[in-house]
């Protein structure tokens, strides 16, 4: 310890004094370095924001993992279960395995009274749990909650082609559209989602419960909906066999019943491998380069300084300590040159126009990463450590005596 | 106990397509503690190579040689460093000053290899050595900025800071004027009395070697004992 500590300090303080004095060379070959870092940092952390909104995209599409997605029928007559019989069979398992997240949905269309005229219209009669399972994006106004099971007049949520329809502008003043059918229902907008795509036609959400109520009992059996929950994926391959045969014990006559997985994650490969080779390959070969014109300075620069190792030398600096001296230079410039370049990214990563820009559609817009910061700072210092290597050894093979005649 | 010595020393270099060109043939040399010796000769008589020989920076190829009595061919090459580092200072004829370094960081290089106190209160004692050469008021100037004398008393300092047993001065006046030369000289000398180091000193400037107290000649690798008058 009496030895190690000063040595330590030593090599810390003549990398620093080395680093100041020559700070011109250092800066200029240090950009190389930062721009690396940056590059490596922002590539990073844009791929986690790309990489969110494409698992956004496909959570939207198919569910997030694990979403299980429960079918029963008879498989001799093809019959299906009213939609009574599957809610109660469903509610008791959700209960015996404490099932945070499910929901029916029924693919179907509604009448909507238009400035032109009636219309039918596409819609997804669903439950509350829907918004969260399938990350539904709000453009304006809110989701369902559980207390629009009981409005007397309907809620419900519309893309902005069916707003547009309307003739409106918004979502203020609480506006209602007409649903005519053997009873006229009045249904109160409470909120908007983008269109999917230009040109969408209008299309609506609406409760499930309030389908009902608009269109009668039973109006859902010819629909064929289907029935999703969201459940740990550790525990969905235990979860579907169980579920699969309580429900067919639960239901009545000989019914088949499917519980499949449906979610991206289901084969337990990573769709986004590619993505990310594609970026951490990028990645690679920008620092590369960066560590390579690095090692070059470096060396030109060692042998610039071989009469000042040489007198090193003679006034006691080890072999070991000019190796060390030589690496923590370099590895003391490139941390420097790491942080300022991941700085940089955060601020290219965070800045408004890329959020803006790559975050369309995104509902939870991840923080910039800190595996990317770390990575970041992690390359750093290894480039400075490979880009010190070789200056390093040049440095101890010196032969004193020559040196400091050189 | 002598500080260092010399038994039979002889230093080859092999030749390609020549026989090995020797550079010292049988040196005997012992140097004690507050010895001042100084060794004349011309150029290519070998005495650099007796000179990185003595401060541990070459070996012998034939013959042993000793530092405080111990072989030093036993001894790994970081003892030797750390050896030379704590009880050799150098003082050479071009200064070797650092660029781009004041006078002070100059004169502390060699404290960044000490331990314990040297090195925690290297600043401040490096200053002590700075003024004690007469240098107090121009410890941050940078070596360009220095004359030839300022630069050499810099070396000196910088050469004893860590209170070295053993000084080698290779031509220490070489790059000076005769009136500098003798200031630097007259300092060196002192200093040297002054901590009872042994001061080696290598030249071809008669009156520099007079104010040894022991003088030898190196002629073609061969080391001889002289007398005063016969250095003049």
């Amino acid at each position: 310890m009496n030895r190690v500590l000063p040595a330590l300090v030593g090599a810390i303080a003549e990398a620093w004094a080395e680093l100041r004095i020559h700070r011109t060379r250092v800066l200029l070959s240090l950009i190389g370095v930062a721009v690396a870092v940056c590059a490596l940092t922002t590539v990073v952390g844009l791929g986690a924001v790309a990489e969110q909104s494409q698992r956004e995209t496909t959570e939207r599409n198919s569910g997030r993992p694990a979403t299980l997605s429960l079918n029963a029928y008879d498989p001799v007559s093809g019959a299906t279960p009213t939609v009574a019989q599957l809610r109660d069979a469903y509610s008791t398992a959700l209960e015996r395995y404490d099932i945070q997240y499910s929901s029916f949905t029924a693919y179907t269309n509604l009448r909507v009274q238009f400035a032109g005229g009636v219309r039918d219209v596409q819609s997804i009669a669903t439950d509350v749990d829907y918004g969260t399972m399938r990350r539904v994006q709000m453009l304006e106004g809110r989701w369902f909650g559980e207390d629009d099971r009981n409005r007397l007049a309907p809620a419900m949520i519309v893309n902005s082609s069916f707003l547009r329809e309307l003739g409106l502008p918004g979502l203020t003043g609480n506006p209602t559209v007409l649903l005519p059918a053997a009873q006229d229902t009045t249904a109160v907008l409470i909120g908007v989602t983008p269109d999917q795509y230009d040109g969408e036609p209008p299309a609506a959400y609406i409760l499930i419960d309030a389908y009902e109520r608009v269109l009668g009992p039973g109006s859902l059996d010819q629909s064929f909906p289907s029935f999703e929950t969201w459940v740990p994926p550790e525990i969905a391959d235990q979860l579907t066999e169980r579920l699969r045969g309580d429900l067919a014990a639960a239901l009545p006559g000989d019914m088949q019943v499917d519980v499949n997985r449906q979610d991206y994650a289901q084969f337990g490969e990573d769709p986004f491998l590619p993505l990310k080779l594609l970026v951490g390959g990028v990645a690679a070969l920008v620092l590369l380069l960066g560590a390579l014109g690095l090692v070059n300075i470096s060396l030109v620069t060692v042998r610039q300084r071989i009469r000042e190792i040489g007198v090193r030398r003679s006034f006691g600096a080890t072999a070991g300590r000019v190796f060390f001296a030589v690496m923590m230079e370099s590895i003391v410039a490139t941390f420097a040159a790491g942080v300022i370049g991941v700085l940089a990214a955060v601020a290219i990563v965070k800045s408004p126009w890329v959020t803006d820009f790559l975050g369309q559609g995104v509902t939870e817009l991840p923080p910039f990463p800190v595996s990317a910061a770390i990575l970041g700072l992690g390359a750093s210092l290894a480039v400075g450590a490979l880009a010190g290597l070789l200056p390093a050894l040049v440095a101890v093979r010196v032969k004193v005596i020559d040196a400091i005649r050189y | 106990m002598s500080l260092i010595r010399l038994e039979g020393v002889t230093r080859s270099v092999p030749l390609p397509d020549a026989p090995a060109l020797t550079i010292l043939n049988g040196v005997d040399l012992t140097v004690d503690v507050g010895d001042h010796v100084s060794i004349v000769g011309r150029s290519g008589s070998g005495k650099s190579t007796l000179l990185n020989m003595l401060g541990l920076l070459d070996s012998p190829t034939t013959g042993e040689m000793y530092f405080d009595d111990a072989p030093v061919a036993s001894l790994s090459s970081a003892v030797r460093d750390r050896t030379r580092g704590r009880d050799v200072g150098f003082i050479f004829q071009q200064f070797n000053l650092l660029a781009g370094r004041t006078a002070l960081e100059n004169v502390t290089t060699p404290l960044l290899y000490s331990t314990g106190r040297e090195f925690w209160k290297r600043s401040t004692i490096a200053a002590e050595m700075l003024d004690r050469v007469g240098l107090g008021s121009r410890m941050t100037t940078m070596p360009e900025k220095l004359s030839g004398g300022e630069q050499q008393r810099v070396a000196i300092a910088r050469a004893l800071v860590r209170r070295p047993r053993l000084i080698l001065a290779d031509e220490p006046t070489g790059a000076l004027d005769v009136e500098t030369g003798e200031t630097v000289m007259a300092l060196l000398d002192d200093v040297a009395r002054n901590s009872g180091a042994a001061l080696v000193t290598i030249t071809h400037d008669p009156n520099v070697a007079a104010l040894a107290d022991r003088h030898y000649r190196l002629e073609r690798g061969t080391l001889t004992l002289v007398t005063e008058e016969l250095v003049r």
